[in-house]
């Protein structure tokens, strides 16, 4: 079905409790914020009360895609925003897979979905058909079993995202993942566990239109899409992604003294370590082939192949799992792993169950650190004893979180910061608002961003690449909040775009505005797109000011001031000084 | 030399639909409802990927259960279709067991490959490619 990008600019409203929906045009909001962020922040405004409960029936879920989507390479990712039962904040998570391609050629620029399922369901949405499915004999299932049985039982193959929990959404681990096209994840801030609350397993979403591009149009959006697609495939706009992926950092941010190690315990595991651990040495043991999300040729979803005997008379079984940058840190680095495929065991455990890998795994190197301490006992753990690199041990710890068979393990499934304000052991609590914190040691610009960013995300304000870009050079304070807040606010355009991250070189200003102009979406200039940044931004904020932030009460934990980073040891009073400049500036 | 379009080596596919997008964007659409290639997941995308496209047969079988001649043989393998003739029964869609014929609901009339190679242009990893028809091969 051919429809009009105008007429994309449609939301879904899904009412769980009443088994109903509805579809209204909302060009107020799309022209006005473009798409994905930017128009998923109005909604939220609009849908989410002040001082809600994130695990009530009120919190609305948002999927939010842009004008980008589905028409120029790269433009691949989804927004979701929530209020987050994690930090009890503003929650925002991106995935890709083909979730945007899906939604966006549903014909929707948005999907809110609100309510509470008095039993368990998921929701088939091919266009605009809505169906409300009984989801109870997949209730309890891991993430990736699920997805299995709804391709098979659901039409759309290839074209369509199935988005679902594991058992940990159910059970609402705060930290909770959704599960996307198996291998993607809305991974931080525990979407997942907004999903279990309302008794909401998964959505399937199918494409069945396509976008027209104005006849006059045709020719320069050819031009405008060719050029994309080549700086994206020939240029080393995006080179990073290509090869190694992600991973392929590891070892020289290790070797700078940047690379968090046993919940800080040192920014640099020993060399062996980082060997084991690095992009080329898993890639090259492990790699057994690389996927792309939907409509981006870069292809950094890298899948490993492990292959272990499971029992005698060689039956082998083989699991494919996923890996990156961010686990590898917060399974492997930051739980003392000794050997790769131990860190790919734990990856697939907290894949099936269902959770973000960055808060497990700071969680349990919290809970390890505290057991080393004392204050953490064998009595709380029901008799685990947790050591740095026991895969055993985490792999069964990862199931009682979910399990939650005694009190211990109820706040462990809270998150660090909880458990931690339960057990003590702050100092060494490694979230910052809230949220587990990234693999990032590099001085006062990584942690900036995971303190002052609205999602308390390394993708906030990339400040860990800041850190970096400074080392041999001078700066002031201010100029390093200066800089974090104009990136933070510039990725506000990128995220309502939608484009990806990883293709931000790709999308300069100039680009943008010629790629909109390519399908009719006119008059947008540099500046226009720089103040709307700024309004996206401070929008987010204001949400969070609503809901109780305060830069001045935020937790810093002493540990970081406690190692040296590549630009020696941070001062606190500097810390707490940039942040009151942050809060100046917005 | 007539060419076709093949899938030159599935494994090579990173499921990234680029040809898919290609393909509908010839007729200045975003989306794939006039495509003819699909790609999709071997059952998950741990087991790679699915490349549906016309594989341009000599004796097509679409060609022949065709009860209005509107598909008739291009000379060196596959089908050129004329619209004009087709009375959208859908006889060729399910003649091919490939399932490469999909099917246009506006118009209610086949999608079938015309060998262009747009989709094949846009697949920076060769998982398919213009191959030449070699008679009899």
């Amino acid at each position: 079905m051919l429809t009009k990008a105008k007429d994309m600019n449609r939301v879904l409203y899904i009412d769980l409790t009443k088994k109903d929906n509805k579809i209204e045009g909302r060009e107020d909001l799309f022209d006005e914020y473009l798409g994905g962020s930017g128009v998923a922040i109005k909604l939220l405004e609009e849908e989410c009360p002040k001082g809600i409960d994130p695990l009530s029936a009120g919190n609305p879920i948002i999927f939010a895609v842009g004008p980008l989507t589905a028409l120029y390479p790269s433009a691949s990712k989804t927004v979701a925003m929530f209020k987050s039962p994690l930090t009890g904040n503003l929650g925002e998570s991106h995935t890709g897979g083909r979730s945007a391609m899906a939604i966006k050629l549903a014909g929707y620029g948005a999907i809110v979905i609100k309510g509470s399922s008095d039993i368990p369901v998921y929701l088939a949405i091919r266009g605009d058909e809505v169906k409300f499915k009984d989801a109870s004999s997949i209730w309890g299932i891991e993430a990736v079993a699920v997805g299995r049985i709804l391709r098979e039982v659901e039409p759309g193959a290839g074209v369509r995202t199935i988005i679902r929990i594991g058992r940990a959404g159910e059970k609402m681990v705060r930290y909770a993942c959704a599960v996307c096209e198996t291998y993607r994840h809305f991974g931080r801030l525990g979407l997942g566990a907004v999903m279990g609350s309302k008794k909401l397993k998964a959505v399937v979403i199918s494409a069945d239109k396509s976008i027209e591009i104005p006849k006059e149009k045709r020719k320069e959006y050819k031009l405008v899409y060719d050029e994309i697609q080549d700086v994206v495939v020939e240029t080393d706009a995006m080179e990073k992604y290509h090869d190694l992926g992600t991973a392929g950092k590891i070892y020289d941010l290790n070797k700078l003294g940047g690379m968090a190690y046993k919940n800080l315990e040192s920014a640099s595991a020993p060399e062996e370590i980082a060997r084991e651990f690095s992009g080329e040495n898993i890639a090259g043991k492990y790699l057994s082939r690389r996927v792309s999300c939907a409509h981006c040729p870069v292809g950094c979803i890298h899948l490993a192949s492990l292959r272990e005997l499971s029992e005698p008379g060689y039956y082998f079984k083989t699991s494919i799992i996923p890996y990156d940058n961010e686990t590898i840190y917060a399974l492997g680095f930051m739980l003392g792993m000794n050997r790769a495929e131990d860190y790919l065991r734990l990856i697939d455990a907290v894949d099936r169950i269902g959770m973000d890998a960055i808060s497990t795994g700071v969680t349990l190197a919290w809970a390890t650190e505290a057991y080393e301490h004392g204050i953490i006992t064998k009595e709380h753990t029901g008799g685990l004893e947790f050591h740095w690199g026991d895969v055993a041990i985490y792999s069964e710890a990862i199931e009682k979180i979910v399990a939650m068979p005694n009190e211990f393990y109820r706040n462990m499934a809270m998150g660090s910061e909880y458990a931690s304000s339960v057990y003590g052991g702050q100092d060494y609590a490694l979230a910052f608002g809230g949220n587990e914190m990234p693999e990032y040691h590099t001085g006062i610009a990584c942690y900036l961003n995971n303190l002052t960013g609205a999602r308390h995300s390394h993708l906030d304000s990339a400040g860990y690449d800041l850190d970096q870009k400074l080392i041999g050079k001078e700066f002031t304070i201010e100029e390093v909040v200066r800089a974090l807040l104009k990136e933070e606010e510039w990725r506000q355009i990128l995220s309502s775009l939608v484009v990806c991250f990883f293709a931000r070189k790709v999308y300069t200003a100039e680009r943008v505005i010629k790629a909109l102009d390519a399908i009719g979406i006119e008059n947008w200039t540099e500046g226009k797109l720089e103040d709307l940044g700024r309004v996206i931004h401070r929008a987010k904020m204001d949400f969070k000011f609503r809901e109780g932030f305060d830069l001045a009460k935020l937790r810093i934990p002493k540990r970081i001031f406690e190692v040296p980073t590549p630009h020696g040891l941070l001062k606190e009073e500097d810390v707490r000084k940039a942040i009151e400049i942050y809060g100046e500036m917005i | 030399m007539a060419k076709k379009l093949a899938a030159l080596d599935v494994n090579k596919c990173i499921g990234c639909m680029e040809c898919m997008f290609a393909c509908s964007r010839r007729v200045g659409r975003g989306g794939f409802d006039k495509s003819a290639i699909r790609v999709r997941s071997a059952g998950g995308i741990e087991r790679g990927f699915v490349i549906v496209v016309c594989r341009a047969c000599e004796n097509p079988p679409c060609a022949k259960v065709c009860p209005t001649g509107a598909l008739r043989e291009r000379k060196g393998g596959g089908v050129i279709l004329n619209e004009d003739k087709c009375i959208g029964c859908g006889f060729c869609a399910q003649a091919c067991i490939m399932g490469a014929i999909f099917w246009d609901n506006e118009k209610n009339k086949p999608i079938v490959c015309k060998y262009c190679g747009e989709c094949a242009d846009y697949c920076v990893h060769n998982a398919i490619g213009m191959v030449e028809v070699k008679a009899g091969a």
